[in-house]
């Protein structure tokens, strides 16, 4: 609790017991009206001191002049104990209101604190000054103390250690980095001691853009904000003069039939109407709930930069996935090992061959050879290391592969034209049937062929993929369980690899051998074609598809840790690579709109009914009082249920 | 340009309201005022004052509720 909410609650205590108090005293006429007058002052003085400013400023209908009028009309009629005690409600129901929300901000806030508030700088004499994370310039060096997080983005310097992501990824997948590595603010070092040289500033690191992108996040309000700021502009005056015409309508009809009139009870029914129709509930509890529902997904490591995507999302009937790097890792991968009879029978096994592969590429700095050394290493990680001492004679061959001499035997691993220069055609069209000769495998075999050749011996093939992720798989069919009517894959890929990666994913449809700009074109006849109401999301890595992350109805760009061109483009970024995470994002989405509509439809009806007893003179100022602040504080309560992701 | 302030406001109702009275302020070309973080973005019209522009936002502000407040 604030100050301000401590003192409302002190004035609370005061006036409840002087209004007990005052019931047992036996006076009445004017000393029972000035001893009301103590606890009516000291409980509602600010509204009315509030309500006369907003006369003074012609801001009338507010609910401090609901209030100030109503108690005063219900004192003025002698009913002093009904007038104090709807000013105390009133103000309890307030603090409480004031408390709920700040309770609920405080606890989204808390989702997203990664905020840094200190960084570490080494002293001459060696001692660690703690200094605002603003103060340091790009090129400093920081410490980075275990326990710690890293304030700035940078390169480490010394120091290796294992960082804790979660705060940005909402996965602990732990990360080992070293020296040289890049780290980026936001992780938690939970290890060792890091020296690390930043590369950017405070306000250009990826946590504070991330905290700008999520605190900005409220500012795009959605279609059912904005329809509640449309609704409070016709409702407040029909609201207003409804009343007035309850307060003044039925007297004049009964004087004109010539009953007397009964003004003062139509006047206290306007004054409750006016009382219970305060919009506040709505009002207070959409945003709350979008902000909430942004909040739980930024948890998860979602990034939703506006309400407005959180309401799209829930509506998206078809989604686009980029491929590469998307749904599939971006790396190639060994997928394959396929040693001849003849090599397994007089040289070894598949590490073998793996093995011949990987030394004989140990100096190429192709993606493909990369990915040969890491599977070698992979398969034994204490024992197999790659030696360059063992390799001599390494041979580059353009546009065919790599010769060299590994362990005394002569090496070749490249492509079919590398065994067509040495003859072994023949070979490798027995191992491997009609399709030899071709670098395009055949059947089940997606991506890039090595032939390898010992000794001038044919000895078999090693198969790399670009393969999908693990989660890729899942994700699909959770998209599609979630009601997504269509999925599409684009890619710049050849035929084969897309439609191979496409049925083993399940994908409805596949857009093959695309540059960039048919990407755009694409997802533009798509976005022609749907039904209106269905909306389409478009799923990147945020690399080289900023415009079509912008063209999309909703742009999820995957894989943002650090990449500034996917936070700009994208209007939902995911921070881990993992395409999962949509249609849990859908979840959330749909969960917070519904808890919106629970609220729209309870607070509305609630209103309604109680609007229409207090016309007839069934709901007193206490109903009055429930329908004000005990709806708003229910829809505030429900509303909070949209951080609760799972 | 867009200048963000930190504001004060007590109810979601009173944040509706005072965004009416500062988009209606003149040089101010758009406002969007945000309950939950508690903060107010400006986007002021070209040649506009800011400074000047955000003492009438104040007042326009404070007229339709009082207990608000703005950093400014």
């Amino acid at each position: 609790m604030t100050k301000k909410q401590k003192k409302v609650l002190y004035r609370i205590v005061i006036a409840i017991l002087l209004l007990v108090a005052i019931s047992f005293l036996p006076v009445s006429g004017w000393i029972q009206f000035l001893l009301y007058m103590i606890p009516y002052l000291v409980i509602g003085y600010d509204i009315l001191r509030k309500a006369g400013k907003g006369i003074l400023n012609r801001e009338v209908f507010d609910e401090n002049f609901l209030m100030a009028v109503a108690t005063v009309g219900a004192i003025c009629l002698g009913e002093y104990r009904e007038g104090v005690a709807v000013m105390l409600f009133y103000q309890i129901g307030e603090l409480f209101q004031a408390v709920a929300v700040g309770k609920s901000r405080m606890s989204i806030s808390a989702l997203m604190d990664i905020r840094p508030d200190y960084a570490n700088i080494e002293k001459e004499d060696g001692q660690l000054e703690q200094v605002s994370p603003d103060e340091v310039a790009v090129g400093d060096v920081i410490v980075v103390c275990p326990g710690e997080k890293i304030p700035i983005d940078g390169v480490i310097a010394e120091g290796s250690s294992t960082l804790n992501t979660s705060a940005l990824t909402g996965e602990s997948v732990p990360r080992e980095v070293e020296p040289g590595d890049e780290v980026i603010s936001g992780c938690v070092n939970t290890s060792g001691l890091l020296k690390i040289r930043t590369t950017k500033e405070f306000g250009e690191s990826t946590v504070s853009k991330i905290l700008d992108l999520v605190e900005n996040s409220s500012m795009k309000k959605s279609r059912s904000e904005n329809f509640i700021t449309k609704f409070a502009k016709y409702y407040t005056p029909a609201v207003c003069y409804s009343a007035l015409a309850l307060a003044i309508l039925p007297p004049v009809v009964q004087l004109l039939t010539g009953h007397p009139a009964t003004w003062s009870t139509w006047i206290i029914r306007a004054l409750t109407f006016l009382v219970i129709s305060c919009p506040c509930a709505l009002v207070i509890s959409i945003p709350l709930s979008f902000f909430g529902g942004i909040g739980g997904a930024s948890a998860c490591g979602i990034l939703v930069k506006g309400s407005n995507y959180l309401e799209a999302l829930a509506q998206t009937k078809c989604v686009v996935f980029d491929k590469t790097g998307t749904l599939t890792k971006g790396v190639f991968q060994v997928t394959k090992i396929a040693p001849t009879e003849a090599f397994q029978n007089t040289s070894g096994d598949a590490d073998a061959l793996l093995y011949y592969a990987a030394q004989a590429e140990c100096y190429s700095g192709h993606p493909i050879s990369k990915s040969l050394r890491e599977a070698y290493q992979a398969v034994d990680k204490a024992n197999n290391k790659i030696d360059n001492n063992r390799v001599t004679d390494v041979e580059e061959i353009g546009g065919h592969g790599v010769t060299a001499m590994v362990d005394g035997h002569q090496v070749a691993a490249g492509n079919a034209k590398l065994m067509a220069k040495l003859d072994l055609q023949a070979a490798v069209e027995k191992q491997r049937g009609q399709s030899a000769g071709s670098d395009s495998p055949d059947g089940d075999e997606i991506g890039t062929v090595v032939y390898v050749a010992v000794d001038d011996v044919y000895a078999g093939y090693i198969l790399i993929a670009d393969v999908p992720k693990d989660t890729a798989k899942e994700a699909i069919d959770a998209l599609k369980r979630s009601g997504v009517k269509k999925t599409v894959m684009l890619t710049g890929d050849s035929k084969a690899v897309a439609e191979h990666v496409a049925k083993e994913l399940a994908i409805d449809e596949v857009h093959s051998e695309l540059l960039p700009a048919d990407k755009v074109t694409c997802v533009e006849q798509l976005l022609t074609g749907r039904k209106p109401g269905e909306n389409l999301a478009f799923v990147g890595d945020g690399i080289n598809d900023a415009p079509v992350l912008s063209r999309a109805d909703i742009g999820i760009a995957m894989g943002a840790m650090g990449s500034d061109a996917a936070i700009e483009a994208a209007d939902i970024v995911l921070m881990d690579d993992n395409p999962a995470k949509i249609a849990l994002a859908m979840k959330i989405s749909r969960k917070c709109l519904r808890i919106v509509y629970e609220n729209i439809v309870f607070a509305l009806s609630v209103k309604a009914i109680c609007l229409i007893l207090g016309a007839l003179g069934l709901a007193g100022m206490w109903l009055a009082i429930f329908a004000d602040v005990g709806v708003m504080v229910l829809a505030v309560l429900n509303a909070i249920r949209c951080l609760k992701v799972k | 340009m867009k200048k963000s302030y930190k504001i004060e406001v007590d109810c979601a109702n009173c944040a509706l309201k005072m965004e009416e009275a500062t988009k209606s302020v003149e040089g101010v070309k758009d406002a969007v005022v945000s309950f939950m973080t508690q903060k107010m973005n400006v986007e002021f019209a070209d040649g506009a004052d800011d400074k000047a522009v955000m003492q009438a936002v104040l007042k326009a502000c404070k007229k339709v509720e009082d207990d608000c407040e703005i950093y400014l």
